[in-house]
């Protein structure tokens, strides 16, 4: 491992990490457009300016490896000119349309400018003019004026997806960004460009004009939209409530987790929030019977649910969980299937075609946390609880999240099960056929209205935080079986998703030994998980 | 007139011919060569003070060695015939009339590399240089010179002047966009293709051959200490004989000049650009100087391609720069930031100064930007624009400032 002095700081790095990563670590920030530690080195940005003891001038850092001995300096007089000479040279042809751009506020251009920059400009000549508002695919728009040619789009494109849609196109200053003939930008990634690009140029078709960025709340979480478990952020506009028509959440981003996606994730979970503001939310426990619909309160529905569930034999009760719930959930319900013996237990409705899936990080189970329920014990199929249902041999049938007509169950066995079931329980954070056909509908809180912990197809448990409150009357899963469970005789003294852990992790061993603290931001391999490795 | 080397064939109207170039005595370097070490051969061209003829002025010898030892792939010779530096035509002239030669010095080079196969990149304009070099690849593979542990691609450029600078004309031979590709990796270690390459001129290569004949030390001996050989000049502008010409690179300027026949036009020099556009452009008083890699140096300007543009007093030196700045802003790939912004804004300036519209601060701008921006890119390109923007404003100020009103 290199040793070397960044401004005076002795450091030690890995062999091959660049003078901008080894600056990072000694606590400097070497500013810079065209360095991604996720693609190529491009060298084109030129503001990564370091000056290196004995060389003749600045030198780019991006492209220089750390060695034993080097005496590298980040803030040289001649250091700071050059960068400012370089922001110059970005700007002179920038628009510099700030107040109708979505990038102020997050721009590395007015970021460097004030940091870097504050040079009086000189520029008085017509700009280079360039295409605007150009569509490059269903969820990315270019705004060649505004792009600084970093080439980190283009890049995205050729390394990481393989898909090649985006080149540099023309020469000079009149190069642009730009779609190969023909193609479009509509690989299964490509909104990730927008989040590497460090300026204007490139925008999210789905949040541009919404709300200003200044206005977003920043909450770390775990996309539920697959079993990979993407790091994400959640960026929730709290502050301007009349703008984006009310929708709290406003977009998801990814969050670096080096062993789980890197810096990247799919389109689909990133645009899969669309659930948490839809109108079909449902906001209040709800009695529903021969065709009328009447709002209750949580006491009515919670003593309605317990009296069955006390009453009848747990050969006649069913749950079917669901692999969308956290392990907290999952935890507390496996309670109350223990305390009772209930036998007709599932989570997976199976789907009716078989999800996508790549070699990068789309996985085909579409749940976040299937091994969760395998791992409580709640993992089997739900087809045979809908037999068992349809057979008359259930009196009481509590359905987690799922439309039971949307996966692969035969419809009419679907149909007949919710017939002829005394007392059909609903749960879940959205209306659906199923919803629509319960006796009792509880609204649970979306993954972003609470916390909680999922574990991934890997087995890492991964932590997912409250970025917004919970809707209307909505709460966790594990408060509303929390509620069933004092209803039963059992009152737990749960009153975070915390304490639901830590009994799991005294009591399920494959979570031996981990604590919320151990979880932290990047998540922690299940013990078992560890033991294989 | 001194002995020359690399247009000795010239004058024989079917020097491009196999059977032409034999009768002269060629491919015996090569012969002499295969009885030669690769490394014997390398040495021979350190000690021929044989530096590279294209623009940088590399020692072609130092930079054959930097091919690593221990390497098991193939190993590539890459000829850069993109001839595009304004005012630079010689290479034009060694393809249409001495293929042969260029075709030998690549066999000794590509031997001394052990490289057993070699491009080379023509600018899409060289047609004809293009049917000549084609033509006598063709003979060589009849001949058997060719294809027996050698081959020779024939690859033609499109027409953009960054093709021509070695790295982007390693992209640009990939199939990729002609862009220049951060060093390190240096092309010797990894160039075209991801695998050991030497880019050489043409010229470069054409006094291979000889060298091997006659031997390093006559080779040394007709130039200066540091240079050996003659060059080939592309002489233009207002002399009365625009041409090439072949003299040893001790050869001063104002002799140069004489050669030509001399300032034509108002018969007063005003200025000369010594080296190819990206030169820093020297005045009337400043043409005793020595047409080497290194009395070009000391000069303030550079030899690069040794194209020496002339100008009498009536040549207007602001119209010259605002046709230099016009060039370099075409000719930016776009890839660096400094190179791709500035280049097109001092277009803009200088355009701007010889329409008569521009302003007090226009010089002082231009003068700060192009300094500002030297030395921060990938490639040489940039430096060869600031070359010619400052020594043109410096040098001739008040030319610049008569058209600036208010100035």
């Amino acid at each position: 491992m290199p040793k070397l002095t960044v401004n005076g700081k002795p450091i030690e790095v890995p062999a091959g990490t660049n003078l901008i990563d080894a600056a990072r670590v000694a606590g400097f920030e070497v500013p810079h457009y065209c360095y991604h530690p996720g693609l190529s080195i491009a060298g084109q940005c030129r503001l990564c300016m370091v000056d290196i003891e004995k060389t003749p001038r600045p030198t780019i850092g991006c492209n220089t490896v750390a060695t034993d001995g080097m005496v590298v300096n980040t803030e040289t007089d001649r250091v700071r000119e050059t960068r400012k000479s370089i922001m110059e040279f970005h700007l002179i042809n920038h628009p510099l349309d700030c107040p109708v751009c979505d990038q102020a506020g997050e721009c590395w251009l007015q970021i460097y400018y004030m940091k870097y920059g504050l040079y009086d400009p000189r520029m008085t000549d017509e700009k280079v003019h360039k295409p605007k508002a150009v569509p490059l695919g269903p969820h990315v728009i270019l705004d060649a004026e505004r792009c600084i040619l970093c080439s980190r789009c283009v890049r995205f494109c050729d390394e990481i997806t393989h898909t090649g849609e985006l080149g540099i196109f023309q020469r000079g200053d009149h190069s642009e960004i730009g779609l190969f003939p023909g193609r479009e930008l509509d690989n299964k990634y490509s909104a990730n460009v927008v989040d590497i690009c460090p300026v204007g140029a490139l925008t999210d078709r789905d949040f541009r004009f919404q709300v200003r960025v200044w206005y977003l709340d920043t909450t770390k979480s775990i996309c539920p939209g697959c079993a990979r478990g993407c790091n994400i952020e959640v960026h929730v506009n709290r502050r301007r409530p009349h703008h984006a028509e009310g929708r709290r959440v406003a977009r998801l981003k990814p969050r670096l987790n080096a062993d789980v996606n890197r810096w990247w994730i799919c389109d689909a979970g990133r645009y899969g929030f669309g659930f948490v503001d839809a109108a079909d939310r449902l906001q209040m426990p709800v009695r529903q019977q021969g065709g009328t619909s009447a709002d209750t309160t949580w006491d009515e529905a919670i003593a309605a649910m317990a009296a069955p569930l006390r009453r009848l034999p747990a050969d006649e009760i069913g749950i079917i969980a669901s692999p969308k719930m956290s392990n907290e959930d999952l935890f507390a319900l496996r309670r109350i299937v223990d305390r009772l013996g209930i036998r007709h237990v599932a989570a997976q409705v199976p789907p009716r075609a078989p999800g996508d899936q790549d070699d990068f990080l789309i996985r085909a189970d579409k749940n976040p946390n299937s091994l969760g329920a395998e791992l409580m014990g709640l993992g089997g199929d739900a087809r045979t609880v809908i037999e068992a249902a349809g057979a008359r041999r259930l009196k009481f049938l509590w359905i987690f999240g799922h439309d039971l007509l949307a996966g692969a169950l035969p419809e009419r066995d679907v149909l007949e099960a919710l017939r002829v079931v005394d007392t059909v329980v609903f749960t879940g954070s959205n209306a659906n056929w199923t919803s629509a056909h319960s006796h009792w509908v509880l609204p649970a809180a979306a993954w972003v209205e609470r916390e909680g912990t999922y574990t991934n197809f890997e087995g890492r448990v991964q932590r997912f935080r409250q970025a917004a409150e919970p809707l209307g009357q909505s709460l966790a899963e594990w408060q509303i079986v929390g509620r069933v469970l004092a209803a039963l005789g059992e009152p737990s003294a749960a009153t975070r998703a915390e304490h639901w852990f830590r009994e799991l992790a005294t009591t399920v061993p494959a979570f031996a030994g981990l604590t919320y603290q151990l979880i932290g931001d990047a998540g922690r391999p299940l013990a078992e998980a560890a033991a294989r490795r | 007139m001194a002995e020359t080397v690399l247009m000795r064939n010239f004058s024989n109207p079917d020097s491009h011919t196999l059977d032409a170039y034999r009768a002269a005595g060629g491919y015996t370097a090569w012969d002499r060569a295969l009885e030669m070490e690769p490394a014997a051969i390398t040495e021979e061209v350190k000690k021929a003070n044989l530096r590279g003829l294209g623009g940088a002025g590399f020692p072609t010898g130092a930079k054959w060695s930097f091919i690593p030892k221990n390497h098991t792939g193939p190993v590539y010779l890459v000829v850069n015939a993109d001839e595009g530096e304004p005012g630079t035509f010689k290479d034009r002239y060694l393809l249409e009339r001495d293929p042969h030669a260029l075709i030998e010095g690549m066999l000794i080079a590509a031997r001394a590399i052990r490289s057993d196969k070699g491009f080379i990149y023509i600018r899409g304009e060289y047609v004809q240089p293009w049917r000549r070099f084609s033509a006598a690849v063709k003979e060589a593979y009849d001949a058997g010179l060719l294809g027996r542990g050698f081959d020779v691609v024939v690859h033609r450029g499109a027409g953009a002047y960054i093709c021509g600078e070695e790295t982007g004309l390693l992209s640009s031979l990939e199939g990729k966009k002609g862009w220049p590709k951060i060093k390190p990796p240096f092309p010797a270690i990894k160039g075209a293709f991801g695998q050991p390459t030497i880019v050489n001129n043409v010229e470069t290569l054409c006094c291979v051959p000889p060298i091997v004949t006659r031997g390093a030390e006559w080779f040394a001996g007709l130039g200066t200490k540091t240079q050996g050989g003659t060059r080939m000049y592309s002489v233009s502008g207002r002399v009365k004989k625009p041409a090439v010409y072949e003299a040893p690179v001790s050869i001063t300027l104002r002799q140069l000049i004489e050669l030509a026949g001399g300032v034509t036009g108002t018969g007063r020099l005003k200025a000369v650009v010594p080296g190819g556009g990206s030169a820093a452009i020297l005045t009337a008083n400043e043409i005793d100087v020595t047409m080497d890699v290194d009395g070009l140096k000391a000069a303030g300007s550079m030899i690069g391609s040794a194209g020496v543009m002339v100008m009498d007093e009536s040549v207007s030196i602001p119209e010259a720069l605002m046709v230099l700045a016009r060039f370099y802003a075409h000719e930016s790939c776009g890839q660096c930031t400094p190179c791709r912004e500035s280049t097109g804004w001092i277009y803009k300036m200088v355009h701007r100064i010889v329409d008569g519209h521009g302003r007090k601060d226009d010089l002082d701008t231009i003068l700060d930007v192009a300094k500002r921006g030297a030395g921060t890119t990938i490639c040489a390109f940039y430096d060869g624009a600031v070359g010619p923007y400052i020594s043109y404003i410096e040098k001739f100020r008040s030319e610049f400032e008569a058209l600036i009103p208010h100035a």
